[in-house]
């Protein structure tokens, strides 16, 4: 992963978007099919399943959104980040602390959790866009360590609470709407879901979403084309940071508590893990990885309580084997075969 | 002033077990071309091998010498067993599966030995050293392992056929096959190495900070930063970034009042970036040039 | 004279593009041959499934022994060396670490000693540069030491892919002769790819004609010097 080697954090460049090409066209109306039956799958599933589940379900689609908002940067501007835990943390604690020390309406710390990661991505992204693959790696996840440090510093503690962490009111349905508290988070949630999801795709067929293409494909070439690099990509990670500093308010809305230990590496990791094995590059992949952050560890937790770790790696391995470019990856893949069935080596 | 050297020189000594671990850390690069994320857990696995031995029984440089082995083999298995079919997946694919590797140890280690934190022997012992009370025995004995692991590295990739093969594997894969050299095969030595010389980090480690599970954690990410910082090119940067890191740690610990104990690590990564962002191959690293 | 190297029915193509459609041709025991085509025409892509660096299907038989399907390493250590275009030297390894590579496959000592100093004494000017980083020799003087690198493994066969790119005419001509005499007098055999076929038949005896992936003609080099179509599409008059 030194620089020279930077061209090959993605699956196949050069190939793959002539790969996708026909594809695509061809097989648009049958994804699109498949995305609504997804969506309303998910609409219609709080209706018949308990409270608890329901919350989970909307956690999965809280991490889906942190994803996107990672897929965002490693997808289409080539960095990647072992640290965007830290934002989901900052928009956490914007939500929390807006809500109880500012008394701010729980959906207007959205906006304002987004705006504040989008500052801090951007600031951050400026001096750590110097640096390429491995040293961003290493650079992003030293802002992972850290937050939970951070989060406890004595001089902030009269707003985070401290190491105590702050409690949230768990927000009711409005309009007297006759669903119970978790059902109408959940709602809410999805609808927040779709419209980022709306606005990445947007973004990344938009002029500015092709020019952050080109410098992941040749920063050096999209260089002498005029494209500033340093300010996309900067741009690129304050809006990745933006999307997931508002999973972060959200998921402080869902569970209704923050403190600096939920906030360690380990978030930054798994975050990481849901981009991959929902695929690079691929925006719907982010709901795949968001479930797989939310339900794998459980399930590895239900296989054997000691060696749950143990559980999880192994099945992460194993999903690595059978889809090295994750969900997205298969689905490629798939696409490619159904839509050129007479093409095979 | 005194104040001062003390603390160069206990920067000099917990930076001895960072420059053991960038060492381990830049062997595997050289080898695989990333860093691999689980390298502590794999030196703390190692440890726990070795305690173990010692536990049935085996003297400490027994327990030492067969530690080195298993690991040895370890390191290769894991390349020829996980890795090898995992050849042609890009590279985030590979970082996961570092993770799913530390996950993996990390739950076996605290499954078979648990969580509790044991003591585990120093093989310098653990009074002054030549009489000086500024520095223990057992960290001048670290120093002096780690510059012997360093000069046994070089004395290897300079002067050996096998050393010069694998360099030109990590070098520049195709062209080494077309000399014969079998590249696969060199990248599971460089992962045998690189476990064998964890191993080493973790038993003279894990006097100073015990052994646990969790052991391993802030070390790696400490080492990591020795690396980045001497260059990952270089083993001779490794060390001495790993010493480096030490004592910016100590002396920010000790003159900076906010930081304190807590925030001792951010700081010191922190530091790294910025020197990172100022000198971005390191401060040993080859500069390397890209073709559009 | 007997046949060192058989191909038969060898195709081979990256992703969906098929680059070689079946080719035949073989090589004799201490002759060069040369393989002659327009750029894309399959050359270079001959050499590397000789090599085993794509995938191939078709028989490759090397000494009469089956060869296809072997990594890349076993074939090398039969002792095939492979001159890549752009030469594939190790940039930042010496000179003398080059030559050294070169010799990796071999376990007698004192012979790759002998053999380096026989290199140096045909290549003069990698001895001046014995401890300078490859990278910074000249193109000339890295083709150099790319075939004296080949040589150190004492191949039977060796493979050779533009050896005149990019290369000023009197350092070609330098090349070349130190090839006719490696041929002669360690009998190497070898197989060229030239896009100079003018210079490519004066070397060899034996010539293949390569269009689109298919063999179109064959023959002694003289035949095919005579030949209108090779006369006009690749020699220019």
């Amino acid at each position: 992963m030194t620089i020279e080697h930077s061209a090959e954090i993605l699956p196949s460049r050069e190939a793959a978007p002539a790969r996708e090409a026909q594809p695509r066209v061809r097989g648009a109306a049958g994804s699109a099919w498949f995305g609504i039956a997804v969506v309303v799958a998910l609409a219609v599933a709080p209706l018949f399943l308990k409270n608890f589940v329901t919350f989970q379900l909307t956690m999965a689609l809280v991490y889906a959104i942190a994803i996107l908002g990672l897929n965002l940067l490693t997808g289409i501007s080539g960095q990647f980040s072992l640290g965007h835990g830290a934002f989901y943390a900052v928009g956490a604690y914007s939500a929390a602390i807006l809500m109880e020390s500012a008394g701010l309406g729980y959906a207007w710390t959205l906006p304002v959790a987004g705006v504040v990661c989008f500052v801090a991505g951007f600031l951050f992204g400026l001096p750590a866009l110097r640096l390429e693959g491995v040293y961003l790696a290493l650079a992003t996840f030293a802002l992972a360590v850290a937050t939970p440090q951070f989060l406890k510093l004595g001089p902030l503690e009269h707003w985070t609470g401290g190491v105590q962490g702050v409690i949230v009111t768990k927000p009711d349905p409005p309009f007297g709407l006759p669903m119970s508290q978790d059902q109408w988070l959940f709602y809410f949630t999805l609808a927040v879901g779709l419209l980022l999801y709306w606005a990445a795709r947007n973004l990344v067929h938009s002029r500015s979403g092709r020019a952050l293409l080109a410098i992941r494909d040749n920063p050096i070439a999209a260089r002498s084309m005029g494209v500033n690099t340093a300010l996309y990509k900067s741009l690129a990670f304050g809006v990745s940071a933006a999307y997931t500093g508002v999973a972060g308010a959200l998921g402080a809305i869902v569970v209704q508590f923050v403190a600096p230990d939920s906030f360690t590496f380990a978030l930054s990791v798994s975050l990481f893990v849901g981009l991959v094995v929902g695929g690079v590059g691929w925006l719907p992949g982010a709901l795949a990885g968001g479930a797989f952050v939310m339900f794998i560890p459980n399930l590895a937790e239900h296989v054997s309580k000691g060696l749950s770790g143990a559980v999880y790696g192994v099945l992460l391995i194993l999903i690595i084997y059978a889809a090295p470019g994750g969900v997205g990856g298969l689905a490629r893949s798939l696409g490619a075969r159904f839509s050129q069935p007479g093409r095979r080596p | 002033m005194d104040l001062l050297l003390q603390q160069i020189l206990a920067g000099l000594a917990s930076g001895a077990i960072y420059a053991c671990m960038a060492l381990a850390v830049v062997m595997i690069y050289q080898a695989i071309d990333h860093l691999n994320f689980a390298q502590g857990e794999m030196a703390m696995f190692s440890t726990f091998i070795a305690w173990q031995l010692m536990q049935w029984g085996a003297p400490y440089w027994v327990a030492f010498g067969l530690t080195l082995a298993i690991s040895f083999v370890g390191g290769v298995a894991i390349e020829r067993v996980v890795f090898k079919p995992l050849k042609d997946a890009p590279v985030l694919s590979h970082v996961v599966v570092f993770i799913a590797l530390f996950a993996i140890l990390n739950s076996v280690a605290g499954f078979l030995w648990d969580f509790s934190v044991k003591p585990f022997p120093s093989p310098f012992g653990s009074g002054p050293f030549l009489g000086s009370r500024l520095i223990g025995a057992h960290q001048a004995g670290m120093i002096g392992a780690t510059l012997v692991i360093l000069a046994f590295l070089y004395v290897f990739f300079r002067f050996t056929r096998i050393g010069l093969a694998m360099r030109a594997a990590a070098a520049n894969p195709e062209s080494a096959r077309l000399v014969g050299v079998r590249v696969g095969w060199m990248i599971a030595l460089g992962w045998g190495m690189a476990s064998a010389i964890g191993a080493i980090a973790g038993m003279l480690i894990a006097p100073v900070v015990f052994l646990e599970p969790n052991m391993m954690l802030s070390i790696l990410l400490y080492g990591f930063a020795g690396a980045v910082l001497g260059g990952l090119n270089s083993p001779a940067g490794a060390v001495l970034g790993g010493f480096a890191v030490g004592v910016v740690e100590n002396l920010a610990g000790t003159y900076i009042p906010v930081i304190g104990g807590e925030l001792k690590l951010p700081i010191a990564l922190f530091l790294i970036v910025g020197v990172l962002v100022v000198k971005p191959n390191g401060l040993f690293g080859r500069v390397s040039v890209q073709r559009v | 004279m007997t046949s060192l190297l058989e191909v038969r029915g060898l195709r081979a193509s990256y992703g969906a593009v098929q680059a070689l459609h079946g080719l035949d041709f073989s090589l004799d025991e201490g002759g060069v041959t040369t393989l002659l085509g327009a750029n894309g025409a399959g050359k270079t892509t001959t050499l590397r499934a000789l090599c085993a660096m794509i995938r191939t299907s078709g028989d490759i038989l090397f000494e009469g022994r089956p060869i296809a399907g072997r990594s890349t390493e076993d074939v090398v250590r039969l002792g095939i060396a492979h001159v890549p275009q752009g030469r594939g030297t190790f940039a930042r390894f010496s000179v003398e670490e080059n030559l050294e590579l070169g010799a990796t496959t071999r376990r007698d000592k004192n012979g790759i000693r002998d053999d380096m100093d026989r290199m140096f004494a045909t290549f003069p000017i990698l001895e001046k540069r014995r401890t300078q980083q490859a990278g910074t020799l000249s193109g000339g003087e890295q083709q150099m030491l790319a075939v004296a690198r080949a040589l150190m493994l004492r191949p039977r066969l060796m493979l050779l892919d533009e050896p005149s790119f990019g290369l000023a005419p009197l350092v070609v001509r330098e090349l070349f002769e130190t090839l006719a005499r490696v041929n002669r007098e360690q009998k190497v055999s070898m197989l060229i790819v030239e896009q100079n076929a003018d210079l490519a038949l004066d070397l060899a005896d034996q010539a293949y004609l390569i269009e689109t992936g298919r063999i179109v003609l064959s023959g002694p080099s003289a035949a095919l010097r005579q030949d209108e179509g090779v006369r006009k599409a690749y020699l220019g008059y």
